[in-house]
């Protein structure tokens, strides 16, 4: 297997980019993520991006967003309708060919112009599903009540996670939940939304964006001090159907990490951080459980950035997991990291992208 | 921004149509019917909503079965207030119900008046629609179970059973968005009511992009600098569309759409071409702006009705069209 490694990456997450469009958004992510290794669009081998034409109420919305690459010459590009994180895994495909050395990969969502609650109940079974409109809080409130109710954890076990993510959270700027001081009592004193899920138990919606570069081999070391090498990537799927999967398990998740391990040489949970992609804290319960993280008293440090749970952009929250882990590793706060990503209703896909240092 | 801000609704409908095969297509059969049939694999487990293909082994399944219109609740929520879109106009509970028979939950509404109603465990029954078409929307709901429920059910299944079975359904999805242009393209806007047309200008190599976008697409940067346009340009390529577009009865056919090249502009933009015979328009064609009266002006680029011919002499083909994607030899490669 060919050495990948993640050199630079851009993140912006706000509540609302009101007056902001798609490619406006991407274009000062993408020349940051760029300029902090010192290449201009002609250096990228193969950009690949994720974004979804549903958020933007657009088709092909994404080939405008091209313009935020400056596509001219043309350049060698892919896009999926899918979040970030897959595209990085096209593109880390793409890089393990041996035909090129960098690559370039982003996504974004914009979410605040529609109901996106509402627009996620499309992506479920369209013949005796989604004409109900299960909005995306009831669905991970089915999954919830399950948890719950199977013993697993308890409301106060997950009101402990959104602590985590909300105290994680101070001090990283794309974070829209975030409270040095918030406690258990503070969580379960909020109201319930789609029961027996809390606000804070649904990850806060966000619009953003967010832009990495990858580099092979030499390359990698050559552009940055201290490259976060990805050392196992996978992607496993479930069944599509609620009702046919047990939805208090991930088996995709355990399935991507065992296979992203395998090939890291190191188990999934022998990590010092993991950035998850949960749409909630019943799901961030589910993947720690599935990979073996440990729950909170663990010895992996979960979401040191405060997680999905404190800033979830459609389509880019997966990737920024990534490039969160990344920087944890660059930036020498820890020698390993995992980061999750997740696709589907009620994890029904996930992504396991095992992180080292030199 | 002085202005207020532009908004408009955006609504994006799907009327999708769509075919059921035979395995769906017996549940949607099963619907109208007033009986619920799921598909039965080969050790026995029965799947509501059918599954076509085993999730499992990706083998087809095509054993229907029906199963009983009774259940238990195995997970819910309480929906409040009800979603747009969805069937119910009342706060309701919504939930995984496993049938009597089943071995999958299949999700659906439950009709109670408040959240203290649910609990998992609830033992429910099918509500039906008295006009019934083969849709999942042909079940109202769920409602706790009742004594005379498996009664209901006999006397559901016994109704005679006609018609053809259902091969397709109609699942219109709608989606609403409050779209808000962005800062550069609301400038734009606002400068039509001015009788203006604004582009914005390269940073990098002062090309001139219209409708101006806050982006040089070229290089990938911010473009902040906005340039006033003149109302002439020329034709760099066009269509004479002869089928009418459904809901623009303000567009009579035939019609000329053309990319129009503004003079100091090296993009083309969308216009109508009108003022002559569909037949003298062509390439290179000078034409300027037809604007509508002043006192009908707004923030829209509908102020200009259509762009008419000027008379002079055509922009040689060669030369007509963009500019500045034109390579090596365009004026700002």
């Amino acid at each position: 297997m060919r050495e990948v490694a993640i050199v630079s990456s851009a993140i912006h997450q706000v509540e609302a980019l009101t007056f902001t469009t798609d490619v406006q958004l991407m274009v000062p992510l993408i020349n940051e993520a760029r300029d902090a290794v010192g290449l201009t669009q002609a250096d990228i081998g193969f950009t690949c991006s994720g974004s979804s034409d549903f958020l933007a109420g657009q088709g092909f919305s994404f080939v405008q967003t091209l313009d935020a690459v400056g596509a001219f010459p043309p350049i060698a590009e892919s896009h999926v309708e899918m979040d970030g994180a897959f595209a990085l895994y096209e593109a880390w495909v793409k890089l393990q060919i041996g035909e090129i050395d960098t690559a370039l990969v982003y996504s974004y969502g914009k979410s605040s112009p529609g109901s996106r609650r509402d627009v996620l109940a499309v992506q479920l079974d369209p013949y005796a599903v989604a004409p109900l409109w299960p909005d995306a809080h009831a669905v991970a409130a089915l999954q919830a009540r399950l948890l719950l109710e199977s013993g697993a954890v308890t409301a106060e076990d997950l009101a402990a996670i959104a602590v985590r993510s909300q105290r994680n959270a101070v001090g990283n700027p794309n974070a829209l939940r975030a409270s040095a001081d918030v406690t258990v009592d503070d969580v379960l004193a909020g109201g319930v939304v789609a029961d027996p899920l809390r606000a804070a138990d649904l990850a806060a919606e966000a619009d953003g964006g967010c832009a990495v570069v990858l580099a092979a081999g030499d390359r990698a070391r050559e552009l940055c001090e201290r490259p976060a090498w990805i050392r196992g990537i996978d992607h496993r799927i479930d069944a599509h159907g609620l009702g046919v999967r047990d939805l208090t398990r991930a088996p995709s998740a355990a399935l991507a990490a065992g296979k992203a391990a395998e090939r890291a040489g190191f188990a999934a949970n022998d990590v010092d951080v993991a950035e998850l992609h949960a749409a909630s804290t019943a799901q961030a319960h589910v993947l720690a459980t599935e990979m073996g993280l440990g729950g909170t008293g663990g010895s992996v440090r979960i979401d040191p950035s405060g997680g999905s749970l404190a800033a979830d952009t459609l389509m880019a929250a997966g990737l920024v997991r990534i490039a969160e882990a990344a920087r944890r590793v660059s930036g020498g706060e820890a020698h390993r990291a995992l980061a999750h990503a997740s696709s589907g209703p009620c994890l029904q896909q996930n992504l396991v992208c095992l992180l080292e240092g030199e | 921004m002085d202005p207020a801000p532009l908004r408009a609704d955006l609504v994006i409908e799907y009327p999708f149509t769509r075919t059921t095969g035979p395995v769906v297509g017996a549940f949607m059969t099963g619907l109208r019917d007033g009986r619920i049939v799921g598909s039965r694999r080969a050790d026995g487990r029965v799947f509501v909503p059918p599954a076509e293909v085993d999730p499992e082994t990706g083998d087809a399944i095509t054993d229907i079965v029906e199963v009983a219109s009774t259940g238990v609740v195995e997970t819910w929520t309480w929906v409040d207030p009800p979603r747009p879109g969805s069937p119910w106009a009342q706060p309701h509970g919504l939930a995984l119900i496993r049938l009597d028979g089943a071995d999958t939950p299949m999700l659906h509404g439950v009709l109670v008046d408040s959240a203290a109603d649910m609990a998992t465990g609830l033992r429910v029954e099918a509500v039906w629609r008295d006009e019934r078409v083969g849709h999942i929307t042909d079940l109202v709901g769920f409602a706790p179970e009742t004594a005379d429920g498996a009664a209901g059910e006999a006397a559901a299944a016994e109704e005679p059973v006609s018609g053809e079975p259902v091969r397709s359904i109609r699942t219109p999805i709608r989606l609403e968005y409050d779209f808000i242009p962005s800062a550069a393209a609301q400038e734009y806007l606002h400068a039509y009511a001015e009788k203006r047309i604004l582009g914005n200008r390269s940073p990098v190599d002062g090309a001139v992009f219209v409708p101006p976008r806050g982006v040089d697409p070229r290089h990938g940067v911010e473009a902040t600098e906005m340039v006033d346009l003149a109302h002439t340009g020329h034709v760099g390529n066009f269509c004479v569309t002869h089928l009418p577009i459904p809901g623009r009865s303000d567009l009579p056919t035939p019609y000329v759409s053309a990319w129009i090249h503004l003079d100091g502009a090296d993009i083309g933009f969308l216009g109508l071409v009108s003022g002559c015979d569909l037949d003298e328009v062509r390439i290179g064609m000078r034409v300027r702006a037809v604007w509508k009266p002043d006192d009908e002006l707004g923030a829209t680029a509908e102020n200009v009705r259509y762009w008419e011919p000027t008379g002079e002499p055509d922009v040689p083909v060669d030369r007509a069209g963009n500019r500045a994607w034109q390579g090596e030899d365009g004026d700002h490669a």
